[in-house]
């Protein structure tokens, strides 16, 4: 996966984490949760969904490469 | 006394956690400051998270959740879900490539030789030390705090307080006093970190994350079982005057503060802890798990206590809560009545507190030792052995001038309110790191101007907040500028300082651009 794409991605979800829609919205979903925290909770699990396919897709292998050819550390 | 004694088993079994990891201890500098940079993944992310989450994960907002409603989760931690991982993923990965490749400790070593500026590394220490340490105070005041009120009336005649001016019994007669609380809390954290170094951190932090995880849950399950379920709980809030506006948001928070809550998070990019914890890395896909698991973590904490202080807007009478922060003992206590809950919920407040204050004081240690008197004497001066009994000498005497404040301070009404602060300062130091790893045209002036500017913005900003005089209808109010978290400015004029100022001056050297970028 590009770059471009990962960042495109990204703030796409930045952008919705701005729920205007659901600022004077109580409704209880499932009866009990209310839908500014049930919407955020969604979005909290949809978050950790975005990375799961970053870490799969778009991880900086090349990165550890890099980090492990020159290592001249006494640490 | 049931409670009593499952916090003192709790903070035995710290100690025995810290014979193990002693008994692990390799003997070597690298092993004391950074585990050998050895760390896995499952390790990685519980120290990270432990060490990211305070007591206020549970306390404070349960108690904020109280006073602002749903919104608070939205504002705080799914932001923050967001936010952390992705400063993991973008700086955190690069700068444990650059620690491992040049073998820093420290962030003042890394952008000493980024900028090629011995005094940007001299300037750069006060600013993050200063930063640091209203944060460690503000963990054993906490936990003093906490533990005098859990403990309540188990000791009478040790610790006897005045009645109450209209007769009654002080409700905090027979509790162990903060300087003893917070005293032990030292002791214990110092215990750990003093013979383990990171590592005693490290694995002492894995077993408090996933106690104060558990708690939070249990706690949770256990109030709404005795409020009715969760429907007649919600529902209870629903019909309740004081609890029906703060199911939505409307009325209870501004939309730009909901929205510039975001550059809050950006400081874990600039945390010296959190730097640390990640050159314990034993390679880039340790910190897959962490980037993953990280906003659903966040959730597993933070929505049963969101959903817990909502739920107290319904059931407490308003008029009895004069402190929001109480709200969690108060449900517990007045909805459960068990001494072991309660005793469960007093170890996981304290495992939040603990797992934060061992890797701070483990950093500022480092720090000193470090940046200080290796940079003066020079790195062949000192054996491996003289750098661990060194740093061990400055964790003592920073855990000591910890508690010595911590006590002065304790009372203090604006102790609390210097968490956002150091927060926001750090995240004002963010552009600066971000531009390290990702922009070779990023200079030394810039880097200063950046600092200059967070440093004198972030002090007018403080000055208005905490010592200016307020109006009536201002006091307990946080600083909003235009609406917005001062975080916000202060992240976007240190930003545009340093953009301005390096596109003005002379990049660093092609040497040192080839050493820093692949």
């Amino acid at each position: 996966m590009k770059p471009i794409v990962v960042i495109v991605a990204f703030f796409v979800l930045f952008a919705l984490h701005q729920d205007t829609w659901n600022w004077s919205d109580s409704t209880l979903w499932f009866g009990f949760l209310p839908a500014g925290l049930g919407y955020h909770a969604a979005y909290s699990v949809v978050v950790s969904i975005f990375w799961l396919l970053v870490s799969r897709l778009a991880w900086p292998s090349r990165v550890e490469q890099w980090a492990e050819e020159g290592s001249d550390s006494p640490h | 006394m049931t409670s009593f004694y499952i916090l003192v088993g709790y903070l035995l079994l710290l100690v025995g956690l810290g014979l193990v990891t002693n008994r692990l201890f390799k003997g070597t500098s690298a092993d004391y400051f950074v585990v050998g940079r050895s760390v896995g993944s499952f390790l990685l992310l519980m120290s990270v998270f432990g060490t990211t989450m305070t007591g206020f994960a549970l306390v404070g907002s349960t108690g904020k959740a109280y006073s602002s409603g749903v919104g608070v989760y939205g504002m705080m931690a799914s932001w923050s879900g967001l936010i952390h991982s992705a400063v993991f993923f973008a700086v955190g990965i690069r700068l444990w490539a650059v620690g491992k490749r040049h073998g820093y400790l420290t962030q003042c070593e890394y952008f000493r030789d980024r900028f090629e500026s011995p005094a940007l590394g001299y300037f750069l220490f006060p600013v993050l030390v200063l930063l640091v340490i209203p944060y460690l105070l503000v963990g054993v005041i906490a936990a003093g705090k906490f533990i005098q009120p859990t403990t309540a009336g188990l000791f009478p005649e040790a610790f006897p307080m005045p009645p109450l001016p209209d007769g009654r019994p002080h409700p905090l007669t027979g509790g162990i006093p903060p300087a003893i609380g917070g005293g032990v809390i030292c002791l214990i954290v110092l215990f750990y970190v003093f013979f383990g170094g990171l590592r005693g951190a490290v694995w002492a932090n894995a077993f408090q994350t996933i106690v104060f995880m558990a708690t939070g849950v249990i706690a949770f399950w256990m109030i709404s079982k005795n409020l009715g379920g969760l429907k007649a709980a919600s529902e209870a809030v629903a019909a309740s005057e004081f609890g029906a506006p703060r199911l939505a948001r409307e009325g209870m928070m501004g939309q730009l503060q909901f929205f510039s809550y975001f550059f809050v998070p950006l400081s874990v990019g600039m945390f010296p802890h959190l730097f640390q914890h990640w050159l314990t890395a034993k390679s880039a896909k340790s910190f897959r798990l962490t980037v993953v698991a990280f906003p659903v973590f966040i959730m597993i904490v933070w929505l049963p206590c969101i959903l817990i202080g909502v739920w107290a807007a319904g059931y407490l009478d308003p008029a009895q809560v004069p402190n929001a922060n109480a709200v969690l003992g108060r449900m517990i206590n007045d909805l459960v009545h068990s001494p072991v809950l309660t005793g469960l919920v007093g170890a996981g407040v304290l495992a939040a507190i603990m797992s934060s204050l061992d890797s701070q004081f483990m950093c500022v240690g480092t720090m000193f030792t470090n940046d200080i008197v290796v940079r003066v004497f020079g790195r062949d001066r000192f054996s491996d052995t003289q750098k661990i009994w060194i740093a061990r000498g400055f964790i003592l005497a920073v855990v000591g001038v910890t508690y010595v404040l911590a006590i002065w301070l304790k009372d203090s009404a604006h102790v609390f309110d210097l968490g956002v602060w150091c927060f926001s300062g750090f995240a004002s130091l963010f552009p600066i790191v971000f531009a390290s790893v990702y922009w070779k045209g990023v200079t030394k002036a810039g880097v200063f101007a950046s600092l200059l500017t967070s440093v004198v913005l972030w002090s007018i900003l403080f000055y208005r907040d905490i010592f200016a005089t307020k109006t009536a209808a201002q006091k307990g109010e946080e600083l909003l500028v235009a609406g917005m978290m001062p975080v916000m400015p202060l992240v976007i004029a240190s930003a545009v300082a340093l953009v301005v100022v390096s596109l003005l001056t002379k990049r660093p050297s092609d040497a040192t651009l080839k050493k820093f970028f692949a």
